[in-house]
């Protein structure tokens, strides 16, 4: 294996735990501090990648379809949150995951509704649509950087948001014990609403920007749900740290299964034969992960709650 | 006491009338068409849907002269989905003939069931290896190609051009594995790396890099669909074009394809048995007819699907409307009494066409418009690999 091969398959590691991160993110605030469980949160993610393709192709340009992306997907977030969220706080885990089940059902038939069942192509900007040379030998597709750095900005953003500043106090008291912060003057609903549009938002991004990587279709959100809550328990409910370390370690995981584990069998089976075992182990690697995880630290890595 | 039995008595007799009446009022022929609407094969499902409606509308919904019902389903390209869809075809709808799936693992899924009932199955796209030899049926008709051929014609040009090394990769399911064996058939040079991705990935990423590690004169793909464009975006975002040959089928290489990728596809190499530019009149008039209808060009998806009822139309004619005799249907249908969009075929002892294979290669029209031209005919009348082991004659 040469180096640069190495390196590449790394990044694309990078890339992916920098995409469950971006859904993690906004799936461990709403879980740590709003204890609601929100299967929903999938849904949020296609209807970014949706409503970014659609405008993208409408007006030309990626960077007005991302940020309609956004703008919308944090509307579809304040219905929910005052139609239906609002009503599930005081409720248990299990209505929870009944509701917002549904939501996905409905999600999926109305989408399926507006832009039929068949799957979108989403392109990349043109100017993006080349690779960059990172190192002699080494081309990385230009589109990949820039998903690599847009998720180091939001994570050293919400890294300053949730530590230093008075908002990420308030977040971080709420989620480490939400009884003690109502008790100190917290007033807890606002911050639960806030903390659910940035979820949003965050889900939003993440779709706008996977979409040019794979294809915009029903059922996509699902499809990365699992995996990022898994990320999820690995990291430690309420944990933006906890979120950040598990998806780098999940997307690395994952990648190392993909892409050396067939290189490894190939060695002494049939290229059928790999390509149904290559990624059962690839798959089963992330869960012998989390398994091993809970086993020692049940509480995840960096569990909010002391 | 003759009061209670007069009363079932009745209703039977009335029953058994008003069969033998809707008997002879001619029912409509029952046609179940199982599409790829939505799931991986989606751009397939819905050319085939567009060629066939196109197709049932020139025919007035008749087939053969005789009135016909097209009953639809959305099979979402799953095997499981597609085999329910079929069986309620078979068992509430009647149906006396068959087509529509895109992706070989649907075909297989849903055989038994159709040859079961005596109900033939004229293939719209897949023609898994299966079919063609240890496993053919008389009821199966694989009237658009064979699996292999496609790429046993791109094999045989990779050869033809002296490259070196390839590197090939197919979605790992039947069509992936046949597809993959017809290439290494032909292509005399060493294949660096077979690789078999999940059905319906749509990021490349791993594979590329590998891609970029051997340095490949030829790169050969079968990714149908949604798969192909976005393996061909990615293919060229990473820079892999200045080094290696870009190699292919129709299924990543037709109008479908060229819509959603344009410019990265000039040069790009494939090999079938139609093309929208071959000059035969049954092919100018399908490409003139499916323009007007759809205003775009139509893909081999297409074209094989106008096929497929213009062959149903056929038999039913040469059979007068009486599908219900089925040594007489499964004989009209082999004789294959229409004018095929590909020009003239005949089928072999296994029920697939012996005929010519085409290399194409995308380029630009005079008016800058990107698409197929026919530039060589490797494959003349060519049979495909596994017809000597069919045991029908």
């Amino acid at each position: 294996m040469t180096p640069t091969l190495f390196i590449e398959q790394m990044l694309n590691g990078l890339g992916y735990g920098f995409m469950l991160f971006l859904l993690a993110a906004g799936l461990t605030l709403i879980f740590g501090i709003m204890d609601v469980m929100n299967l929903a949160h999938g849904s949020l993610f296609m209807s970014g990648a949706y409503v970014a393709a659609h405008v993208h192709t409408r007006t030309g340009s990626f960077l007005v379809g991302v940020v309609a992306a956004i703008a919308v997907v944090i509307v579809l977030a304040l219905v929910l949150e005052v139609l239906m969220f609002r009503k599930l706080y005081a409720r248990d885990h299990l209505a929870q995951v009944l509701a917002t089940f549904g939501v996905i059902l409905v999600a999926d038939d109305v989408v399926k509704m507006i832009w039929g069942a068949a799957p979108l192509m989403a392109s990349a900007p043109a100017a993006l649509a080349g690779p960059v040379e990172l190192l002699p030998g080494l081309l990385y597709p230009s589109y990949r950087l820039v998903i690599l750095a847009a998720g180091v900005a939001v994570a050293v953003g919400l890294y300053l948001l949730v530590n230093h500043t008075r908002i990420g106090m308030l977040v971080r008291a709420g989620a480490s014990n939400r009884r003690m912060a109502e008790f100190m003057g917290v007033r807890v609903g606002q911050v639960f609403s806030l903390v659910f549009l940035l979820g949003a938002a965050l889900a939003a991004l993440a779709g706008a920007l996977m979409g040019p990587l794979t294809a915009v279709q029903v059922g996509m959100g699902e499809e990365i749900l699992i995996p990022s809550l898994v990320v999820l328990v690995i990291g430690g409910i309420g944990s933006i740290r906890g979120a950040f370390v598990a998806a780098m370690v999940v997307g690395m995981v994952d990648t190392v299964g993909r892409a050396f584990v067939p290189m490894a069998l190939k060695a002494f089976l049939s290229p059928t034969l790999v390509s149904d075992l290559a990624p059962a182990i690839a798959g089963l690697a992330t869960y012998a992960l989390m398994a091993l995880v809970l086993a020692f630290k049940p509480a995840g890595l960096f569990p909010a709650r002391g | 006491m003759k009061n209670c039995l007069s009363l079932p008595s009745l209703l039977t007799a009335a029953l058994a009338v008003s069969a033998a009446t809707s008997a002879l009022a001619a029912d409509p022929i029952k046609v179940g068409l199982a599409l790829d609407i939505s799931g991986p094969f989606a751009t397939g499902g819905g050319e085939t849907r567009d060629a066939m409606n196109l197709a049932i509308k020139l025919l007035d919904n008749k087939l053969g002269g005789y009135p016909a019902e097209f009953i639809q389903a959305d099979t979402a390209g799953s095997p499981d989905q597609a085999k329910q869809a079929v069986d309620r075809m078979i068992q509430q709808n009647r149906i006396s003939l068959f087509s529509g799936p895109t992706p070989s693992n649907v075909a297989l899924a849903v055989g038994p069931s159709l040859f079961a009932a005596k109900v033939p199955y004229i293939t719209s796209n897949p023609g898994p290896s299966q079919y063609a030899g240890a496993q053919c049926n008389p009821y199966f008709f694989g009237l658009s190609y064979q699996n292999d051929t496609w790429d046993e014609t791109v094999g045989q040009h990779a050869t033809d051009q002296g490259y070196k090394t390839a590197f090939i990769i197919a979605p790992n399911y039947p069509a992936g594995r046949d597809h993959l064996t017809g290439f290494k058939r032909t292509f005399k040079g060493t294949v660096s790396s077979e690789v078999y991705s999940k059905v319906g990935q749509l990021d490349y990423a791993a594979e590329l890099a590998q891609v970029r590690a051997q340095k490949p004169a030829a790169l050969y793909f079968f990714l149908p669909g949604a798969m192909g464009i976005n393996f061909i975006k990615q293919f060229v975002a990473s820079g892999l074009s200045k080094d290696t040959v870009l190699l292919t089928t129709p299924a990543s290489s037709d109008e479908d394809t060229i819509a959603a990728v344009g410019e990265p596809m000039l040069g790009l190499f494939s090999g079938s048995q139609w093309s929208h530019d071959l000059p035969n009149a049954a092919n100018q008039k399908f490409v003139a007819e499916f323009r007007k209808a759809y205003n775009r060009y139509p893909t081999f998806y297409a074209a094989q699907a106008y096929d497929a009822i213009l062959a149903m139309d056929a038999a039913v004619r040469d059979v007068k409307g009486n599908v219900a005799d089925k040594p007489a249907l499964l004989k009209a249908l082999k004789a294959a009494n229409f004018q095929s969009v590909r020009g003239a075929f005949k089928y072999d002892n296994n029920n697939f066409p012996i005929q010519d294979y085409y290399l194409r290669v995308v380029g630009k029209t005079a008016d800058g418009r990107i698409t197929n031209k026919t530039v060589a005919t490797p494959l003349k009348a060519h049979r495909d690999a596994y017809h000597d082991q069919c045991r029908m004659k």
